[in-house]
């Protein structure tokens, strides 16, 4: 039995938005994967709810005429990981968040709520951040894009205003078009878990697939939100396949981060993680973008 | 008839359908909802409530405090009753507690008309401590000084005990032979949890001026007792009702909620209130494996022969008795059973209050925290004399005949020596040992191995009883009703294979009355020990041998024979000698019950008291890959071969393994309670609690070598706790010969092993 006083079930992105307005303690749920569980755990007894779920606007990926792949935020993991668009063109983002929980938690679970949740353990964002993924925000006074690595403001903290919707994710041709990427999550368990470390990696190689020519390396765990590793990236940039480009990259990543020590995990277990992840992520994308890597 | 043979579980379509029902299921409609209020201290005296936010909420009915509640102590676990004082459990807890000792101790309870309104009062009560330090280690507790978690024992030690085997001083030993090798270790266990799929529940209502309480337990007479004890009440005022359970193993061999909810139902008028824990209230509010530290110190012949023994333990009791010193004990008595030594062992065990969450009982009861520190120190010892671990233990394990000096309790048969070889075979130990020495690079392979013994039942340390009762319907079928609990180890499908058996009536002919109602089911202590196809199975022998005598004396007057020229098999009354039918068992009843002649009601109920135990015997052979810069380890095979003697019922013998090694998977490698410095705790909950998964669980193989035991009804002797015991030693000892690192402490979670491989230079 959950303690909800009150729940508005919104038939659009209009219609939420105005009861979130009316209403400034309510609390938008979608798939309930996260609110249910506070409520539960009484951090959100009582609560006021508006729904989003349901509401078709928001479910779905699709393709834009300039190539820009544009996710609704309400598609569900499951879903997400089985489109077609996602499959051909974001094979890593489907691959990452079929990491999340368990089939039950993906069927439910939504990746604008993975999003809008801002935790740095969420599986999508390391991703997500690699795929300079944009933002679109709909609120009262119209839309705005904000950049996902601009939208973390802090742990569970995001530029998200009440009255707002997250209402579209969009990545740019630019961003997928000739990347090969590789999500590694490392828990403890190998299912029904939260990343102790998640390390996500997209590469673009030189045309003979020699070097790199493009990294992009985030990981989530290692910093209060989801960090991208810009230091390390520039460092790889032009810097041919072999042993020195994965120590270089590995020593910048461990570098960048800044993982704390907690019950669940210690920051020196967490950058042997960083070094050891950026490696084999690294190589795995490497992989994936056509490239060769002798072990 | 009955024995050997997979039959179907009994319930298995009630249970696979979702009819099977279950506590919750049978609750009663207008059935209120209490919620117990919890200390946010783990230490100290609750001086006052505010309860006005608390009152003011809609639906609720009831709130009590540890201030208007019983101030009557009593003991929690599930033994037997002692008439003897001296060997009667701890009684160290009130049903509400204004001495706080535990993070989450309860304090008070509001009964309301849902759990929403229960809640949200709950969360409104207002409480004022005196907040004492919390003493989470057991270094802590035995430090002068330390906080006095309970009066009674002002030093924090709820029990010391020690034993000598053998003669002789063990420094003494040593110094005069100098040929002899010594080893010490220190092996540290973690405190876990069952992880039983039903939490806790219970509901409980008043009938006739009598208490009834409903609850999934695996210790319905007890309960009864307990309820009574903690209420003050005659024990007969109390009927305890156990119907369909998910799970327990042991934090149901407890009695728990129980006298609570009898005690809230009274303050209600009469009405039937429910207490349902959450997960995270079972996770720090009921029972846990103790946490046990071991210090060991062995003198060898490098021929691998054990001369000399030293062995301590101390054990973390957290804040209440509850099955207490019994544990480290057990665990004690374990380490000089299954290897022995030629001159002395001596033996020291400590148990200590601390302010965490109490250890009670949990499947092996004291045994894998030992066999862990026993296996891993035998392993230790091979490494160093450059023995195989299998000769080692080969060359001082348990053999037939042997007598416990403590106990008396005899070895009347093993199998472990062939359970070995299945075991080395299975993994193919030579070849892989061979394989896998000299391993360099960033990811190794190893095999490892453990072995145990485990006794069968509680004698002689406390009573062993149990009764069963048959009775015949008019159709020639029967009921079975047992004292012991099915809590889904298969005991109901096993005790009509046996009625079957001893009967000879058929297996579809015995219904099995699941339900215990101790205002009708015979009396037993209930399901915990691994005692109750050993213990309980007798009772239902000599109750099937009695009612069978008596249907055919039945036959005998209906045949005008004599009844020892006749048989009951396959449901009929048949020639001993020659097989030839003479009267089907559903004829005989019905002229039983309506003969103008003689009328009888057939039935037989018999107690079994049991004053006889045996060592069942088993191993874990693991083979596994350690990926060293990421701290993992996979089990790539693993195998537990047992002797269990005979099998009732192969394929239940089997999944009862099956889940056993889970278990033991989760304790080797992820699971272990934490808590902070004041003694809150940190991952009591699914999510952070690190149970293995399905994906996180190999093929889990399973092989038996079936010796008959003399003492067993029907030669078999204990199997549902050994399966959880060798396969966190045999890990651990398979990382050891992957890596040449030992580790000394469970788990062997990632964090700890990157700590360790970095230590050893393993990783840069």
């Amino acid at each position: 039995m959950y303690d909800i006083e009150k729940i508005h079930l919104a038939k659009s992105v209009p219609d939420a938005i105005a009861a979130l307005v009316k209403d400034p303690s309510a609390v938008v749920i979608c798939g309930g994967s996260d609110v249910l569980v506070k409520i539960r755990e009484g951090k959100l007894a009582g609560c006021s709810l508006v729904s989003i779920h349901g509401i078709r606007e928001l479910e779905g990926v699709s393709l834009e005429p300039d190539g820009t792949i544009v996710i609704g935020p309400a598609t569900t993991f499951s879903h997400v990981t089985n489109d077609p668009l996602v499959e051909a063109h974001l094979p890593a983002l489907g691959d990452a968040v079929d990491q999340a929980g368990g089939p039950q938690l993906r069927n439910i679970g939504t990746i604008g709520g993975n999003v809008c949740n801002g935790v740095t353990s969420a599986d999508s964002a390391s991703t997500l951040l690699t795929l300079n993924a944009e933002l679109e925000l709909t609120g009262p006074d119209g839309v705005r894009r904000v950049k996902l690595e601009n939208f973390y403001r802090g742990p569970g903290k995001v530029d998200l205003a009440h009255g707002e919707l997250l209402t579209a994710i969009r990545i740019a041709k630019a961003d997928y078009d000739g990347f090969g990427g590789h999500y590694i999550k490392y828990a403890q368990r190998n299912a029904m878990d939260i990343a102790t470390l998640g390390c996500a990696v997209h590469v673009k190689l030189t045309a003979d697939r020699s070097a790199v020519e493009e990294l992009r390396l985030a990981f989530g765990v290692a910093a209060p939100t989801p960090i991208r590793c810009h230091k390390a990236e520039e460092l790889a940039r032009g810097r041919e396949i072999g042993p020195d480009l994965f120590q270089t990259v590995a020593e910048a990543a461990a570098g960048e981060v800044n993982p704390r020590t907690s019950w669940r995990a210690s920051k020196e277990f967490r950058l042997q993680l960083v070094r050891e992840l950026s490696r084999r992520a690294l190589k795995q994308a490497i992989i994936h973008a056509g490239g060769a890597v002798e072990c | 008839m009955g024995i050997g043979k997979s039959i179907t579980r009994v319930d298995a379509y009630e249970k696979v359908t979702g009819g099977a029902k279950y506590t919750d299921d049978l609750r009663p409609a207008n059935c209120l909802v209490a919620k117990v209020v919890r200390s946010t201290i783990a230490n100290g005296l609750v001086k006052s409530f505010d309860l006005s936010e608390a009152e003011k909420v809609p639906g609720v009915v009831k709130i009590v405090t540890c201030f208007d509640s019983p101030q009557i102590q009593y003991p929690t676990p599930g033994h037997p009753w002692s008439v003897e004082p001296a060997h009667q459990d701890v009684a160290d807890r009130m049903l509400l507690n204004r001495r706080v000792r535990i993070y989450g101790d309860d304090i008070a309870a509001v009964v309301a008309e849902d759990e929403v309104a229960a809640s949200r009062a709950a969360r409104l009560i207002r409480v004022e401590y005196e907040e004492y330090p919390a003493v989470t280690t057991v270094e802590q507790a035995l430090a002068p000084g330390a906080p006095v978690i309970h009066e009674e024992r002002p030093d924090n030690l709820l029990a010391h005990s020690r034993f000598t085997i053998g003669e002789g001083d063990f420094d003494e030993i040593v110094k005069a032979d100098p040929s002899l090798r010594v080893f010490e270790g220190e092996y540290d266990t973690q405190a876990v949890q069952h992880c039983h799929i039903e939490v806790p529940v219970s509901y409980a209502y008043m009938e006739k001026g009598r208490v009834v309480v409903v609850s999934s337990t695996q210790i319905p007479h007890i309960v009864r007792r307990v309820c009574g004890q903690a209420l003050g009440i005659p024990w007969g005022k109390i009927r305890v009702i156990k119907p369909y359970i998910g799970g327990g193993f042991g934090n149901k061999q407890e009695v728990l909620y129980e006298p609570l909810n009898a005690f809230l139902t009274m303050q209600v008028g009469g009405r039937p209130v429910k207490i349902e824990l959450s997960r995270e209230e079972t996770f720090s509010c009921t029972r846990t494996r103790h946490a046990i530290k071991f210090k060991l110190k062995t003198a060898v012949r490098p021929d691998g022969r054990l001369v000399a023994r030293k062995f301590e333990a101390w054990s973390n009791q957290g804040g209440y008795a509850s099955h207490g010193h019994a544990i480290v004990a057990n665990a004690s008595n374990a380490y000089r059973h299954l290897y022995q030594d030629e001159k002395v062992l001596d033996a020291d065990a400590y148990t200590v209050y601390t302010n965490l969450p109490s250890g009670g009982a949990m499947r092996g009861y004291g045994i894998p925290q030992v066999d862990f520190a026993m296996e891993a120190h035998m392993d230790d010892i091979a490494r160093g004399l450059g023995l195989d671990p299998v000769e080692l233990r080969e060359k001082n394990c348990m053999k037939p005949g042997y007598v416990d000096p403590g106990t008396g309790i005899t070895c009347y048969s093993s199998g472990l020596l062939a359970c070995i070889e299945k075991g080395k075979a299975h993994i193919h130990w030579d070849e892989k040992r061979a394989a896998y020495r000299g391993q360099t690079g960033p990811v190794r392979r190893g095999v490892g191995m453990a072995l145990f013994s485990y006794k069968t039942g509680v004698y002689p340390i406390s009573l062993e009883t149990a009764s069963a009762r048959l009775i015949l319907n008019q159709d020639g079928s029967a009921q079975l009703q047992m004292g012991a609990t099915e809590i889904g180890q298969g005991a109901d499908t096993v005790f009509t294979q046996m009625a079957a058996e001893t009967t000879g009536i058929r297996l579809e002919d015995i219904h099995i009355v699941t339900v215990q109602d101790t205002d009708v089911a015979p009396f037993d202590t209930g399901a915990y020990a691994s005692r109750q196809t050993y213990v309980s199975g007798m009772a239902v022998k000599k109750t099937a041998e009695k009612f069978k005598a008596r249907i055919l004396d039945y036959a005998a007057y209906l045949k005008k024979r004599p009844a020892d020229t006749m048989d009951l098999r396959d449901s009929a009354v048949v020639d001993a000698h020659t097989g030839e039918k003479l009267v089907e068992l559903a004829d005989l009843a019905m002229e039983a019950f309506y003969s103008l002649d003689r009328s009888v009601h057939i039935t037989a109920e018999e107690t079994y008291h049991c004053k006889d135990n045996t060592f069942s015997f088993g191993c874990c052979f693991a083979e596994v890959e350690v990926d060293i810069p990421l701290g993992k380890v996979k089990v790539l095979d693993i195998i537990n071969v047992h002797d269990s003697g005979v099998l009732i019922n192969p394929q239940l013998a089997e999944a009862q393994v099956h889940g056993g090694m889970s278990m033991g998977l989760g304790y080797a490698l992820g699971e272990q309670l934490r808590f902070d410095d004041r003694g809150r705790p940190l991952n009591g909950n699914l999510l952070d609690y690190k149970l293995p998964t399905a994906r996180d669980t190999p093929e889990l193989n399973v092989g038996f070598v079936e010796t008959i035991d003399p003492s067993g009804p029907y030669g078999n002797k204990s199997l549902g706790e050994p399966p959880a015991i060798p396969p966190a030693p045999a890990i651990r000892n398979a990382v050891l010969d992957a890596t040449g690192v030992a580790v000394d402490s469970l788990p062997l979670n990632p964090q700890k092993l990157v700590e360790q491989f970095t230590a050893a230079g393993l990783i840069q």
